[in-house]
Formats: C-alpha cells, structure tokens, sequence
C-alpha cells in the first residue's frame, strides 16, 4: 500500500513537473511603433523587466519577439512595461502623458509607417 | 487521508484532461474561407500555457479558470486577444499586419563605417572601399583609409609595411575571419599573400583588442573577412595589368550545392617579368615575380538546427627575383658577378570553423575555429641565406551567452597554440617551439544607449613567456546625440621572430648583432606592453548630407621590446630594451559629403615615436612625425542596370623622417639627418557599364616622386658600404594600371 502511495505521488509529481514554468519561454507579440528610436525604447523597457532575456522589436511587422522566464515575470508585466515608455500593445494602451513624452518623430498613433530610413540610430 | 491523495491525484489532470479550448486559427480573406495558419502561436496571457496550430490551422490548448484572455499571434499578421470565460471552440481569422506586401527601403550604405555604439574603436572597411583602388592584395588595400599607414620599407621587394599608432606591423594582432594570419615567418609578406578581390571586408580596431583571440594584439586588431561562397558571385573575373609589367588574374567561381552547402574556388595568380629600373642604379626598382594562389572554401549553414561551419584549404607559391639587372640565379647566385637575391616561398593553409546558435536562445552560441599552417620561404640576399619553416597550430573554443539579460553578454573559452620555428640564418640554425594553453572570459555591459562597456581578461601558460594575466578593457560613453567618448587599456605581449620580421637587413653589408641576455627567444625576453587611449567622435549633418568629426589619442609604453638599432651603419643591433620606449600617436579626422554624390575625408596624424637606442632617446627612424590625408569620391547617379563613373583621388603629405645615422660612412656613401617632406597623389576611375561589368583605370604617385639614393652603396654591392634598407619614399615613379572587373 504505501508502495503504491510512493508510485502515485510520484506519478503526480512529474506530470505537475511537466506543468512547470519554462526559464526560457518564447513569445511574440506586437508593440506599435515605427523608427529606430521606437525600437530602442521598446527593447529597452522589455528587457528593464526582471527575467526578460532577450527582446528584440522588428520594425516593419512590429512584433517583439521576447525570451523571459516565466518563473519571474509574465506578457502583462511587460506590456505595462512598455505602456509605461509610451507605447501600445493590443491589450494596453500608454497614457496620453506617456505617449506625449516620447520623441516627436516617434508618434504612432498619427502615422505608423516604417519610418526607419529617416531616423537611423545607426547601430553599428 | 484518502481524500486528499484524491484531491492531489486529479489536480495535475483537471488542466490537462476534461476543459480544453479548441478551435481553428485562419488567413482572413474576402470569403471567409477556413485558409488554416499553421504554426501560429496560441496562448494564454500571463500563464505558462500556449501551444502551436498544426498543418491545418487547428489547435487545442488547456482551458482553466484562472485565465481567461487567449492570445492568437503569427508574424506578419496583427495579434488578436480573445475573451473566453468557458472552454468552448474558436475560430478566428487573423489580419496581415501591414497590407502593403513589401516596402524595400533603401539606404546609402557608408564604405567606411566608424563604431558609434560598440565599445571599441572599430572602423570597418567594406568591398566598395576595396574597390576605390586596384588594392592588388591586402598590404595596398588601407590606401584610401587614414587609421593605417602605408610605408614604404625596403627598397629590395617594394613590400609596403603598414604601420598603426605608429608602430609597426609586427604589433598588430592581423586575423584572418578571425583566425591570426600574418604572423611569425609570413611577418615581412603575409600581406601580400590574400589578394585583394577575396577580401569582402576589413574591421581596424584601434589599440588594445578584446581577448578573445589571443594575447598578441598591443597596438590593434586587423580582421580581414573574406568573399563567403553564399554570397558572392557564381563566376567573378579581374584582370589587372601596370605599366611596370605587372599582370594579375583572379577567378572566383562558387555554386550552391544544395540548401545548406556551398563551395567555392578562389584562383590568383600574378607576375612581372619584366625588368624596370627607372632609377638608373643597376638595381631593380621592382622585384620580378611569380605567385598562385588558390584557396578551396566549403561553407554549411543549416538555419533551423543552427549549425553554421566553414571549411578552407588554400596554397600558394610566391617567388621573387630582386637585385642588379642582368643577374641570372642560374650563373650568378653566391658570386661576385652580380648581386642579387631570390625570396621563394610555398605555403598551405587549411582552417575550419564551427558555430552553433541555440535555436530556442538566439542569444546563447558555441564556436569553434582551428586552424594549420605550414610556411616555407627558402631565400639569399648576396652572399646571406635566410631560410624559415614555421608549422603553426591554432584552436580557440568559445562560448557567447548572457547573464540575466542581453544587456549583459559574457563570452569565454580556452585557446590552444603551437608554433614550430626552424631557422637556418647565414649557416647558423635556430630552432624553437612555442607552446600556449589559455582561458579567456570577456564581460560587456550596455545600457542600450548612453554607456557600454567591455572587460576582459586572459590567463595564459606559454612555455617561454610563462604564465601570465593579460586584462584589457573598453568603454564607451555617449553623452549627446551621436557623440560618443570612448576608452580602452590592455596589456600584449609576443614573441618576436627577430629575423622574419627584419629580414631586409639581408639586403646589407651590415653584421648582425645579438646582444641578448640568455633570455628564451633567440636569447632575448618577450616583448610587453601597455595600450591605452582616448577617443571622441561626432556625427552632425551640414547641408542636411551626414558627416563625422573624430579625435584620438592614444600611447603605448613599453616594459620590454626587442629594440633594433639601425643607428651604426656597418651594423645593426639588437637587444632587449633598455630605458623607455613609446609610441604616442594623434588623429583629427573630418569626413563630410560635401556634394549629394562628393564624399571628403581628411585626417591629420602627429606621431611622437621615441626608443633608447645606444646612442640614446631617439625618435623612431623612417618615420614622419606629421601626416596629412586627404580623399575625394565622386560617384554618378547609378543607372537601373547599376551602371555608373566612380572617380577616386587620395593625397598625402607626410613630413620629415629622421635617418638613421650614417655618419661613420665615407662622404659619398652618407645621408642627411632628415630626409624631406613630400607629396604622394594616387587617383583611380572606374566605368561600371553593368552590375555585370566594369573597367578602371588609376595611376599611383602621379607626381613621379622617387628617393633616388635608395640603395646606399649600389656601386659596389659586395663592399662594405651596401644597404638598401634605408627607404623613405616610393622608388619606383608613376605607376598606370588598368583592370576590369566581370562578374555572373
């Protein structure tokens, strides 16, 4: 009987395992945005968050693609992070102080085109 | 207790079995239709749940209450979040991202671009930089960039030696895809042995280098990436001729051979037969010569396991005949007939590199490189031999990952050397080898935008320098819009092959002294040095077209340094330092497109070059203290089919160079103290009638400068007043070439 008990807690044991947070999930989603200094702003405020890896903003679909460990942090965490520098996900919108406070040239909202060509932060 | 074994028994199950969502995520399109998006990521927010559509679009993700927000995303297409409160079906259908299906925007790439964000002083010089002069091998390829100099060093073989920080080539750590190249026996020549159509770019670092690939770089780092099999193209054609009678002929020829592999094959060869001497001192202004060259490169890039690999092999065959005119090796070697001297030499390379990139980390990698050589130059000088066998070994393993985030990388490894050197000097034989083990970490810190910073270090064992510690470190600062200040401070030490890297005293009557202290190389010790320096660079825009100003400073000190005394001309000298010896060098640079299609660069250099020699603290001989530099291109608008005029010009002005003292010579055999300033103007234009084919011709030192005492004693080559290695300025005139250039 107690053999038993050992087995099944065990058996329990690895499928809650299975459950178990991965230290380097992979995501995307999308931040709106549209030059070079957008990017820096939003790699920059993703990867302030504790746990987040690695992100990476792409320009012209732009999409974040992020590593983090899931064991620290979570997409909401980093959303606000990003609402916080000014920048809109689909879930959270910046505050108009927030949006108002980045770079001119940086404004989304009126115009999301791919406007990296005109503002190079050359990167080199 | 039953009850709760029950409880803890379903928990794991009441995720996973009874409540799932299900559903199908679709291409939105005018008709609704189900267009199934495979592999688009479906997941919870916030929770560690997600999943993937398979091959029809279909999908099944756990449900649980704790969740309720589903995130369906794809690249390319808009991110959607549903609200799902009960496990239910789904179907959705995802938007494009953008509508537009492809905006290719392009931008003017710079051919020299200058470092702004890494910590290091890196210029990088890409293939339309190579192409602004015939750059007939990598030792020509740094005329049109002010970081390096070009000097002229031995009146014999016309080998240009290039200098940085005012030191020369030997101090340079000088890679090969980062694989130290020129080094050791192939110190005097190995630049001229990578033609320069293989090179598709070069990185110049200034002062100390990261420790990542060795301890041997103290005043910079030339990193020479050569044409990768993939990319360039299938059939590539130049030929070259000058006036002077030399031809080239280079062919590369690559073909994919499946998705992954590629292969290709890089054939050089050139000659001059012809004999010039313009100066009319019954010497050779110009070597005669033979080489071929040909490199085999295998190259696998495999994207979705992450594996990268190249494989090169390459031969060469260089020979050179210098000397009187008319001397013939067949009758006249080891006679008084006539003085001449043949440098023959043969080599093989063969390297292979790893690299793997986790595929689910794109920040973590391995790599691996290692690489043999064996290098053979069998050559006389008169009456001197001078014969070299250096087997070399080389293996570095690496490690890139990061700590925490990527604004934290670290990269770290161990590295493995042997080199085995067979000497045969005059009849005297010197045979040593050198033997290194080595761990490097290097930590690089940036904040994304104001501050980076690079520190590294290498802990050495070497069985004749011993065990030693080599830090280095770089940092940057930008404290306004593209302005950057940067800093860097290493330590470097080496071996110095003594008469590899001064081989043109062959090419004298001077005896050759060895004044060592039993030391373990040739009785001397390593060489050691600090580097450190200062440098700042802004970018601006003036007339609304970019531009960039940049100052640097920087010094080397020396602990310890083989110093060759040239300063007695019946000898010359060599010993470990004694006193001080430092190198300080300035650079002002300013380069503005002054015209939408008008590209000027100017650079001024001061030198502060000082050693004690037995004579005392002297400055750096055949050196100028000041330089100016000055390049000009102008490019027409290309044409659809890429078709266009480039036209080239490079001035430099270099000022008074000491002489070493000839003092104790008889009058007719002496120099000046100084020899004068001068001008060297070198132009090229080039007609593109297609991205298919264009033709160039240039001229090099069209002012016709010549040094017409270059060889010292030329009338009598086996008297005691013979020496050719007191060289500051070109010896050969005018020199026009043309070329094209044809590629598939």
């Amino acid at each position: 009987m107690m053999i038993k008990r050992i087995a099944i807690l065990a058996v329990m044991f690895v499928s809650v395992v299975g459950m178990a947070q991965d230290k380097n999930k992979k995501m995307t989603f999308e931040v709106d945005g549209k030059c070079e200094m957008c990017k820096m702003r939003i790699e920059k405020a993703a990867l302030g968050v504790t746990g987040v890896k690695y992100a990476t903003w792409d320009i012209p679909t732009h999409q974040l693609s992020l590593v983090m460990d899931e064991g620290k942090t979570n997409s909401m965490e980093i959303k606000s992070a990003i609402a916080a520098v000014g920048h809109d996900t689909k879930e959270l919108k910046a505050t108009q102080e927030a949006y108002d406070a980045v770079h001119p040239c940086c404004k989304y909202r009126e115009d999301n085109t791919d406007d990296s060509a005109n503002h190079k932060k050359d990167n080199r | 207790m039953r009850n709760f074994l029950i409880i803890l028994f379903c928990l794991p199950f009441l995720a996973s079995a009874q409540d799932t969502v299900e559903g199908m995520v679709m291409e939105s399109n005018p008709d609704n239709k189900h267009l199934g998006l495979p592999g688009a990521n479906v997941y919870w927010e916030g929770s560690p749940i997600g999943t993937m559509t398979k091959e029809d679009g279909t999908f099944s993700i756990p449900y649980s209450k704790e969740y309720n927000k589903l995130i369906i995303s794809f690249v390319g297409f808009k991110s959607d979040t549903l609200t799902i409160d009960e496990p239910k079906m789904v179907h959705h259908w995802l938007k494009p991202s953008n509508e537009l299906d492809e905006v290719v925007v392009e931008q003017k790439k710079e051919a020299v671009q200058k470092t702004f964000f890494s910590a290091q002083n890196v210029v990088t010089v890409n293939s339309a930089e190579l192409l602004k002069a015939a750059c007939c091998n990598l030792s020509e390829s740094f005329e049109t960039n002010p970081a390096i100099d070009v000097n002229f060093n031995d009146a014999l073989t016309g080998t240009k030696q290039i200098e940085m920080l005012g030191l020369t080539s030997p101090y340079l750590l000088i890679t090969q895809e980062n694989i130290p190249m020129v080094r050791g026996a192939s110190q005097a020549f190995g630049l001229t042995f990578t033609p320069g159509t293989w090179v598709e770019s070069i990185q110049i670092t200034k002062g100390a280098g990261s420790v990542v690939n060795g301890y041997e770089s103290i005043s910079g780092q030339i990193n020479t990436e050569l044409q990768k099999p993939l990319t360039d193209a299938p059939i590539f054609v130049n030929g070259y001729a000058n006036l002077n009678g030399r031809l080239e002929l280079n062919t590369h020829l690559n073909t994919k051979l499946s998705d992954k592999w590629s292969t290709g094959l890089f054939v050089h060869g050139n000659r001059r037969d012809s004999e010039v001497d313009n100066n009319d001192d019954n010497f050779l202004d110009m070597p005669l010569s033979n080489q071929v060259n040909i490199m085999n490169r295998w190259q696998y890039q495999n994207p979705e396991t992450g594996w990268v690999s190249f494989f090169n092999v390459r031969y060469l065959n260089d020979e050179k005949q210098v000397g009187e005119t008319g001397f013939n090796p067949e009758t006249d070697k080891f006679t008084t007939n006539a003085w001449g001297s043949e440098i023959d030499t043969e080599r093989f390379d063969g390297s292979v590199k790893l690299g793997y990139v986790f595929p689910d980390l794109p920040f973590q990698s391995f790599g691996f490189q290692a690489s043999y050589s064996h290098h053979a130059q069998d050559s006389y000088f008169g009456f001197n031999t001078y014969d070299i066998d250096h087997e070399s070994v080389y293996s570095n393993l690496l490690f890139n990952s990061i700590i925490g985030n990527t604004k934290h990388k670290f990269k770290t490894g161990i590295s493995f050397a042997y080199d085995g050197y067979d000497e045969l000097v005059n009849g005297t034989i010197f045979t040593r080898s050198d033997r290194s083990a080595g761990a490097f970490f290097e930590y690089s810190y940036t904040n994304l935008e104001k501050l980076s910073l690079t520190a590294g270090a290498r802990f050495d064992t070497h069985n004749r320098l011993g065990n030693f510690f080599t830090p280095r470190l770089h940092l940057r600062y930008t404290p306004w819009e593209n302005g950057s200040f940067r800093g860097s401070f290493g330590l470097g030490r080496r071996a110095a092959n003594i008469f590899a890297e001064n081989q043109r005293m062959f090419a004298s009557s001077r005896t050759i002294q060895l004044n060592g202290n039993g030391g373990n190389i040739y009785g001397f010790d390593a060489e050691k040095a600090v580097n450190y320096g200062v440098s700042f660079i802004q970018k601006f825009k003036l007339f609304d077209r970019p531009g960039d100003f940049s100052v640097d400073f920087y010094r080397t000190d020396f602990e310890n340094q083989i110093v060759v005394d040239w300063e007695n001309p019946r000898e010359v000298v060599f010993s470990n330092l004694d006193g001080d010896s430092y190198a300080n060098s300035l650079q002002v640079e300013l380069n503005h497109r002054v015209l939408p299609n008008v590209e000027v660069r100017t650079a001024y250099k001061f030198y502060d070059v000082k050693t004690e020699y037995q004579t005392g603290l002297l400055q750096k001989p055949l050196q100028a203290k000041h330089r100016f530099f000055t390049n000009i291109g102008y490019n027409t608008e290309p044409k659809e089919n890429g078709a266009q005029w480039r036209f080239d010009y490079t001035f430099n002005l270099l000022g008074e160079q000491r002489l070493p003292s000839t003092a104790a010579n008889p009058a007719e055999y002496r120099l000046g103290d100084f020899a004068d300033g001068y001008s060297l103007m070198n132009t090229q234009i080039t007609k593109v009638f297609s991205n298919k084919f264009e033709v160039y011709v240039g001229g090099e030192n069209l002012t016709n400068f010549r040094q017409y005492n270059a060889v010292l004693g030329a009338d009598d080559p086996f008297g005691d007043y013979f020496d050719t290695t007191i060289v500051y300025a070109p010896i050969f005139g005018r020199m026009l070439y043309m070329g094209f250039r044809f590629k598939i």
